[in-house]
């Protein structure tokens, strides 16, 4: 029961805002069914691509959907996922997890002005 | 050049995903706003389609480590239906600079929660912590 709740949430999350959805999946199968991090990050990874297609198929249906542009970020996105994981243990995880958030406060920024 | 500058976004969206667990869509969206001229409706659709792949690419590595509870997702996933329909109807019905607002707030969100859990975190390995959420 709570899985479809989460389900539910995570898919909303993840239409209105065009992201996978993880933010919200990751932390509510950790806190509320226990899932190990590991465990939870996998098992909404394989929820996401489910989410994901749903995503696209309604919003293809709007005509919002460029799938030139999807692969022009996409497949450098799954080099960089590869090279992500062979990096992990040799870079320092706060620092990259501080730029990140460094990132994300300037794109807010240039959305915002 | 803008072509490069969203790919190379791209590359970092895959990347920080394995690394801090969190990107993807987050960077796919502002680098098809910002880079490719695109609403960020149009931004937030054809993102969710990157992200397909880079989810299916996770999900399998993922996998491979024993970390997914197949039947979880499939049920996690099955009802995700009912919410990004929801999702995606206001998305498109909002307001483009409306929906520009919300998303930065969840930039902002997101990067106070990656700051929250550096400074909680402390001195705890890194690979105690879990890779690959887009």
């Amino acid at each position: 029961m709570k899985l479809l709740v989460i389900g539910t949430l995570g898919g909303f999350f993840s239409g209105l805002f065009g992201v996978g959805g993880g933010t919200v999946l990751v932390p509510m199968l950790i806190f509320w069914l226990a899932f190990g991090e590991r465990e939870a990050t996998g098992t909404s990874l394989a929820a996401i691509v489910l989410i994901g297609a749903y995503g696209t198929i309604d919003q293809a249906i709007y005509g919002n959907v460029n799938p030139g542009y999807a692969a022009l970020v996409g497949i450098p996105a799954l080099a960089g996922v590869v090279t992500g994981a062979a990096v992990q243990q040799r870079i320092p995880e706060r620092a990259v997890s501080l730029l990140f958030a460094a990132l994300l406060v300037a794109t807010a920024a240039e959305l915002i002005f | 050049m803008e072509y490069v500058a969203a790919g190379a976004l791209g590359f970092l969206g895959g990347m920080l995903g394995g690394l801090v667990g969190v990107g993807g869509g987050v960077l796919f969206v502002p680098a098809l706003v910002i880079f490719l001229d695109q609403t960020q409706v149009k931004a937030e659709a054809t993102s969710l389609m990157a992200i397909v792949f880079v989810a299916a690419l996770g999900a399998y590595r993922q996998y491979g480590y024993g970390n997914v509870r197949v039947r979880d997702g499939l049920v996690m996933g099955g009802m995700g239906v009912v919410g990004v329909v929801g999702g995606v109807a206001i998305a498109n019905a909002v307001s483009g600079r409306t929906l520009e607002l919300m998303f930065a707030a969840l930039c902002l969100v997101i990067a106070a929660q990656l700051v929250r859990r550096v400074l909680k975190a402390g001195r705890a390995p890194a690979r105690d912590r879990a890779p690959g959420r887009p």
